[in-house]
């Protein structure tokens, strides 16, 4: 029997939130299409993973927990989901458009000659097929896209689709053998390092930003330091003494522009925007950000914008709910002060 | 030895885009660049192609627009340039575009590596990219931040990826395709001579047929262009002493109900 089927991602064993989020939405097409939504759990962990997926909304899973799959490489994965696309033939395969969803999903779709909606900020049944908007132009315009064809594979963007509440309930679970032994895979992970503070801004429900004007830390570098040197101690100063407990209080991550990244004032894996991250949080803090047209192409979805800088004229208060004009390096401290207080933190 | 690296033309950066009343995508007179991502795919082929002895050539799959960023890469320092074009390209989806792609890497016969960039800010996509790599039936290495080591003789690469958990240490066979992205390096500024050279280029142009592939119909189609739903307009200045601006603050977040 056909299905949507919705490809849980998971790491060490749990499962990404934002998966939910394709469930919801795999069980939007399943009601529209009369179809039931099936979860595809691999890797370690599979079976309660699975019951967790039917807590928030699929009807019954496909779990393999093979030692193959334990840590996400493209190969066995690809493999695996192309192995049970061609076998079963679902109506359409959904994923969060993670780094990984994003390649698993392109890769099934090409070894199945399917359709591929990625990165979607909206979905629908059409006709026979499924209709998706996406963001294209560095989101500076949007398409509406459709796709037909036996099979339609459909990665959607983080926070675009909203998860149901969980309701508890045992879903049927049917376990698939591995399309690949370990022998069949070239690909080999010789070490993995985890991020100091996960930076999963893309996840992220609030985001506090700096920028160039994180340099204007009144702080004091070290003896000896200067110039450039002592502009780059006081704004990562800031970064992690200053935005830290601030993105801390409101249980959110820290972003920066491109200005700060590329003045070494935080990793790239910080920025947002045309060559960082897109992001779309309820809330976004900009400190000390002018709101260059680049910065802005990967923050304008966000709900709220709150922009704090000492420039009246900076671009970044026109695309501001809020506005503050004044030094951050006071006014950040006093917002998190009142926020622990009002927060009860 | 060739390591391939495929680009293409977007709207500056910095242009305004958005959709005229005909329903077409247009960015008035602003300059179109080498899609941004793909700076650090040119450095990495150059870099990586000198290093190894070989040849860097870079492929647009596109219309002639596509030969502005071409000449930037020419102008960069890669060996060679190819573009693909062909009326039935028009419109055509990832997997149109991408069975192109690996029938223009088979063209070019000896490649063990293709680069591109993380994706392309234009489509907004990087499906291709994957789709790609399995056309050919090569290793796909995506997210990028370093090439470790390329051993081209044992045909063996080790790279780091990101994950949004942390990074991963992946060895693998060639022939690859690796997606890069920003931290991987600097890309340099093309040189004058090197755009001079460049300007005089002449840019082969392949059709589909010089390429012996047959697309399938794409089963994905963008039906119209729409220009973004107007920001809430509504602004509120908030002012006092910083303490008085961060209560206001919070009193105007709670009412939002984003806290």
């Amino acid at each position: 029997m056909s299905a949507i089927y919705v490809w849980i991602e998971t790491f060490k064993g749990k499962a990404n939130p934002t998966s939910w989020e394709a469930v919801a939405a795999g069980r939007m097409l399943a009601g529209s299409m009369n179809l039931p939504v099936t979860a595809l759990v691999f890797g370690e962990n599979a079976a309660a993973v699975a019951q967790e997926a039917g807590a928030f909304g699929a009807d019954n899973a496909i779990t393999c927990d093979d030692a193959t799959l334990s840590e996400f490489r493209l190969e066995p994965y690809a493999a695996l989901l192309t192995q049970l696309v061609k076998t079963n033939a679902p109506k359409a395969v959904l994923g969060i458009a993670s780094n990984r969803g994003r390649e698993l999903l392109a890769s099934s779709a090409a070894d199945t000659d399917s359709p591929m909606l990625a990165d979607v900020l909206d979905l629908s049944a059409s006709g026979d097929g499924l209709s998706a908007t996406r963001a294209v132009y560095a989101g500076k315009v949007l398409s509406d896209t459709n796709a037909s064809g036996a099979t339609v594979f459909v990665s959607l963007r983080s926070r675009a689709f909203k998860a149901a509440d969980p309701a508890p309930k045992q879903i049927p679970v049917t376990t698939a053998a591995p399309a690949l032994s370990e022998a069949q895979i070239a690909t080999k992970i010789e070490g993995f390092a985890e991020a100091a503070g996960t930076v999963n801004l893309s996840d992220a429900g609030v985001i506090v930003s700096g920028g160039r004007g994180m340099a204007n830390n009144p702080a004091n570098p070290p003896a000896g330091l200067s110039g450039d040197a002592a502009s780059v101690w006081k704004a990562q100063d800031g970064f992690a003494n200053v935005l830290q407990p601030l993105a801390d209080v409101l249980g959110g991550a820290v972003g920066a522009s491109r200005a700060a990244v590329d003045a070494g004032y935080i990793p790239y894996a910080h920025q947002v925007g045309q060559t960082g991250k897109t992001v779309s949080p309820d809330l976004y803090i900009a400190c000390g950000i002018s709101g260059a047209i680049q910065h802005q192409a990967g923050m304008r979805s966000s709900k709220i914008i709150v922009a704090i800088n000492k420039d009246a004229e900076s671009p970044i208060f026109k695309m501001a709910r809020f506005g503050l004009v004044g030094d951050l390096y006071q006014i950040i401290p006093a917002l998190t002060e009142e926020l622990k207080k009002r927060l009860g933190k | 030895m060739r390591i391939a690296v495929f680009t293409r033309s977007t709207p500056d950066t910095a242009a305004k885009v958005e959709v005229d009343a005909s329903g077409k995508v247009t960015w008035g007179d602003a300059a179109t660049v080498v899609n941004p991502w793909d700076e650090y795919a040119l450095e990495e082929a150059i870099v990586q192609a000198k290093n190894a002895g070989g040849k860097a050539a870079v492929i647009a799959i596109g219309a002639p627009m596509h030969d502005e960023a071409l000449k930037h890469s020419l102008a960069m320092g890669v060996d060679e340039a190819y573009r693909v074009w062909d009326d039935a390209l028009e419109g055509a989806d990832g997997l149109a575009y991408a069975t192109t792609a690996a029938a223009a890497v088979k063209q070019l016969g000896d490649v063990e590596l293709v680069l591109f960039g993380r994706d392309s800010v234009d489509v907004g996509t990087d499906q291709h990219i994957y789709a790609t790599a399995r056309k050919l039936g090569w290793t796909m290495l995506a997210y990028v931040s370093k090439i470790v080591s390329i051993d081209f003789a044992a045909k063996t690469i080790k790279v780091e990826k990101i994950l949004e958990q942390g990074k991963q240490v992946i060895t693998a066979p060639l022939p690859a395709v690796v997606s890069v992205l920003k931290d991987i390096n600097e890309p340099r500024y093309p040189s004058f001579i090197g755009i001079r050279k460049a300007q005089k280029a002449a840019i082969p142009v392949w059709s589909l047929g010089d390429l012996s592939v047959t697309l399938p119909a794409s089963a994905a189609r963008v039906t119209a262009f729409k220009n973004l739903p107007p920001r809430d307009t509504r602004f509120e200045l908030i002012s006092g002493t910083p303490q008085e601006q961060a209560a206001q603050l919070v009193d105007k977040l709670l009412e939002e109900k984003v806290l």
